[in-house]
């Protein structure tokens, strides 16, 4: 009997064949159900990313349920107690409660990893298009290298034809060309000439092509490299080598730029108009083609070439122009050093010619003079007398020829003095009367009222203006006669339409003399009034032939009178209608009081000079015994009582009021001659007769003199002193 | 010989120191200051001169032949001598010591020596010359001639 158990009797019997087979399934999907969550688990561990993990639980959870429901069932298949049921269905209803949360669960996670996969795949995209562009990169870089590359050899060096050459060399290289040519223009201008070539080396370098061919035009006109035909003439260099194709050819223009086309403000660009042809060629048996890269870099290279081939350019014409700069520095410091010697060789020679031809002409003069003195039978008298006018003529000839080099030297400087104007052109009237009087010429002074007695100025040089200027106008007058004006300038006669540049403004400390000479003389041709002033230039018609004279009178009188801040000019009015000549020179107004405040020249001997010092008490002072002497005898021979001392200190203890006169050396190195006379000065000061300091120095400079001022001299003697300088100094003294 | 020759021999001989250079206008001045109460002032003068230079040119000798010249002091002496030859009118003396100070200045031994050297000759060649002066002065002074003014 069966008891009444709580045991559930499976559906099917259980022996039945099927049934073992389901439970043999149950078994294993039980098992496989176990282990996946715990592959799962493991694999999860192992990765770190995961996002959803407690949804993995959740899976977890489901799938282990699950098995444990096959498992379970696998009890069902015999008889089993109530508490397997129980156990069974709690397992299958906790299963599909996690089942169906877990299929909730899905619903909104399953688009998630969706998209996961969707950015996946965009993210592969993305990273597929960076890596072809970080390919164009690299290439570019590449490029670049290879840009920089060639341009460093390009620039490397200076030389036009290595530069050219280079270039080719390294585009080749680059760029694994077959063939690289340069096809530069010709000088006319309408042809292109192959100049160089990578690899041929037979090719008739000289081979030429006319400039004006379409496929150049088309390459000129485009800054970009050109892809042209490989049957183009300038591509046809290399036979073709029969059944292969040739490669492609490329051809870009190159800019020969020259220095003109630098503008600051635009870069050369159209400018040039000479442009030389460079053409590529890829290797003809490969299907290598032109990349935009590689044309990129045939563009740049050409631009490169351009600038390098300028710099070159540039750099040859300054080295040009610096050799030829410094040759010219050269020749001109060697025409500069010859002048110089030039310039101490004539004044060498002058200084010596100075005196060697004075001295001789001074003693020819000096002994002639005395001969004339003595017993003479008159042929004599008058050998004698030609003797005299002959070296009188030579010797002022060679007192101007010295004149005038030292005036053109410029080392002449006016003899600035106080004197009396009228008696000036009185002077010059006294001794052009006795010539003009032979030839019966009639001549006239006129000297303005207002014209001053006394002047400043180099009276000596204005007399010789004034004599040469009434001279010439007495030698060239047959008949009539000579007038000779004299005024001031005033200001409306000074600006002459003839002479703009010259400017002339009188002030209070200065007047312009303004002296015409007319003659009735022979007049001259208005060609030939330039002439005048020039030396040597002698006008030679006949009337003048035997009047004398070198020729350097008005040339030194333009000379005097432009030192003296004037113009001198000559009009006449053509042959036989006589001359007027015209000149202006400054002179300075004189002090109103004390004109000859030093008497440091030996003027003409004045009326009343006292030749008789006798008893006068004079003191000497000069450091060389020799000098002393002759002073002192100088003085006593014009009567003086003479003390002579050596040194200041001996002269400030002899000193005394007897002592009239103290004439002091001031060119003694070791005393100090000034300030002795300073302390003569605060010695003396307290009497009244203080003696009269006298200077005797051998330096002629003006420094000396203003010294001699400074410190209260009272006249300042220049050695060497003659006898007539020493009387006339002590009588001018001696008379204040 | 007599007074009138000898006059004219005096004449011709000075002229020919003036032109040679020996002698210039100053010392026709020294001519002029001797009279009856200086009566022998130019043979005192030169004397002076002559006496005076030789010390100088010693001087100069010496100075110049020290291990460390002392420029300054070779030129002072150059510049009293300088000042005595003009004093009595010995141009060409003074012309060398010109020069002489010019190379004092520059301090140049070689020059400073060289000109030594020339001032001495120029120095004895005028003394000779105004020697030979005074002698022909003195035969006509013995000749009984009025000495020459």
């Amino acid at each position: 009997m069966m008891e009444s158990c709580n045991c559930i009797e499976p559906q099917w019997p259980a022996d039945e064949l099927l049934m073992k087979y389901q439970y043999i399934s149950d078994f294993f999907i039980a098992l496989a159900y176990f282990s996946i969550p715990l592959e799962l688990i493991y694999f999860v561990k192992k990765s770190s990313v995961f996002p959803y993990r407690w949804v993995l639980v959740q899976f977890g959870a489901f799938i282990v349920l699950c098995g444990a429901t096959h498992l379970i069932n696998l009890w069902t298949f015999t008889m089993h107690t109530r508490t397997v049921a129980v156990v069974m269905t709690t397992a299958k209803v906790l299963t599909a409660a996690v089942s169906c949360a877990t299929a909730l669960m899905l619903v909104h996670i399953i688009p998630d990893l969706l998209s996961v996969k969707t950015r996946e795949l965009f993210l592969k995209n993305k990273a597929a298009e960076l890596d072809r562009e970080m390919g164009l990169i690299r290439t570019q870089e590449e490029t670049g290298r290879h840009v920089r590359m060639l341009t460093h050899e390009i620039r490397s060096t200076l030389d036009r034809h290595t530069i050219l050459k280079t270039t080719l060399v390294e585009l080749g290289r680059t760029l694994a060309l077959e063939e690289c040519a340069l096809w530069m223009p010709t000088r006319s201008g309408l042809e292109l000439q192959l100049s160089y070539t990578l690899r041929q080396q037979q090719n008739p370098v000289g081979y030429t092509v006319p400039i004006h061919l379409p496929v150049i035009n088309q390459v000129f006109s485009s800054n970009c490299a050109v892809k042209i035909s490989p049957n183009s003439p300038v591509a046809r260099i290399r036979p073709l080598a029969g059944k292969y194709i040739p490669g492609e050819v490329v051809a870009v223009r190159v800019p020969l730029l020259h220095l003109s086309n630098f503008q600051i403000n635009d870069w050369p660009e159209l400018s040039t108009k000479r442009y030389a042809l460079m053409v590529l060629m890829l290797p003809s048996d490969s299907a290598r083609q032109w990349h935009v890269h590689e044309l990129e870099l045939v563009e740049v290279v050409a631009d490169q070439v351009a600038v390098a081939l300028s710099h070159a350019a540039i750099l040859e014409e300054s080295m040009r122009a610096r050799d030829l700069l410094m040759e010219q520095n050269v020749a001109l410091d060697l025409a500069r050093r010859e002048a110089e010697t030039a310039i101490r060789a004539r004044n060498d020679f002058l200084a010596v010619m100075n005196h060697e031809m004075r001295t001789p002409m001074h003693a020819i003069i000096a002994l002639s003079s005395l001969l004339q003195e003595t017993e003479l039978t008159p042929e004599q008298r008058l050998m004698v007398e030609t003797i005299m006018k002959s070296s009188n003529l030579l010797a002022t000839l060679i007192n101007d020829v010295l004149d005038l080099s030292r005036l053109e030297d410029g080392s002449f400087q006016l003899n600035i003095v106080t004197f009396n104007l009228h008696a000036v052109f009185r002077e010059v009237l006294n001794l052009i009367k006795p010539v003009a009087s032979v030839k019966k010429l009639l001549i006239t002074l006129n000297l303005a009222p207002d014209l001053p007695e006394y002047a400043v100025g180099d009276e000596k040089r204005l007399m010789q203006v004034i004599l040469n200027v009434v001279g010439n106008a007495v030698k060239f007058s047959k008949e009539g006669g000579i007038s000779i004006t004299a005024f001031v300038a005033k200001a409306e006669y000074l600006r002459d339409v003839r002479t703009p540049e010259f400017f002339p403004v009188p002030s209070d400390t200065h007047f312009y003399l303004r002296v015409q000479v007319k003659d009735s003389g022979s007049g001259i041709n208005h060609q030939d009034i330039p002439k005048l002033f020039t030396k040597f230039a002698h006008n030679q018609s006949l009337a003048t032939r035997n009047s004398g004279g070198s020729g350097l009178g008005l040339a030194i009188c333009k000379r005097f009178v432009a030192l003296m801040d004037g113009h001198i000019w000559i009009e006449s009015e053509g042959l036989g209608k006589g001359c007027t000549a015209t000149f202006i020179v400054k002179l300075g107004i004189p002090e109103k009081l004390n004109e000859s405040k030093f008497p440091a020249l030996p003027k003409v001997p004045a009326n009343h000079i006292q030749a008789n010092f006798s008893g006068l008490k004079v003191l000497v002072m000069d450091d060389n015994g020799v000098s002393r002497a002759v002073t002192k005898g100088l003085l006593v021979h014009l009567g003086c009582d003479v003390t002579t001392v050596s040194s200041g200190d001996e002269l400030l203890r002899v000193v005394s009021q007897e002592h009239k006169v103290v004439l002091m050396d001031v060119c003694t190195p070791d005393i100090d001659s000034y300030e002795v006379a300073v302390q003569i000065h605060r010695l003396c000061s307290k009497h009244h007769e203080r003696p009269l300091l006298v200077a005797l120095t051998g330096s002629t400079d003006k420094l000396t003199k203003e010294n001699c001022m400074r410190v209260g001299m009272d006249g300042v003697i220049q050695k060497p002193v003659s006898l007539d300088k020493m009387r006339n100094v002590l009588s001018e003294l001696l008379e204040r | 010989m007599d007074v009138a020759q000898l006059k004219r021999q005096l004449f011709a001989y000075t002229a020919l120191l003036f032109h040679e250079g020996f002698l210039d206008e100053q010392f026709t001045q020294l001519q002029q200051l001797q009279d009856e109460n200086n009566p022998d002032f130019v043979v005192e003068v030169v004397s002076l001169f002559f006496d005076d230079s030789e010390r100088l040119l010693n001087e100069l000798a010496k100075a110049l032949d020290q291990q460390n010249i002392d420029f300054k002091k070779v030129d002072a002496h150059v510049h009293q001598l300088k000042g005595s030859s003009s004093s009595i009118g010995a141009q060409r003396v003074q012309r060398v010591c010109i020069a002489f100070r010019n190379y004092c200045q520059d301090k140049n031994v070689e020059g400073c020596l060289k000109c030594l050297q020339q001032v001495k000759h120029e120095f004895s060649l005028v003394k000779n010359k105004l020697e030979t002066l005074f002698n022909l002065e003195k035969q006509i002074l013995a000749a009984g001639g009025s000495p020459p003014t």
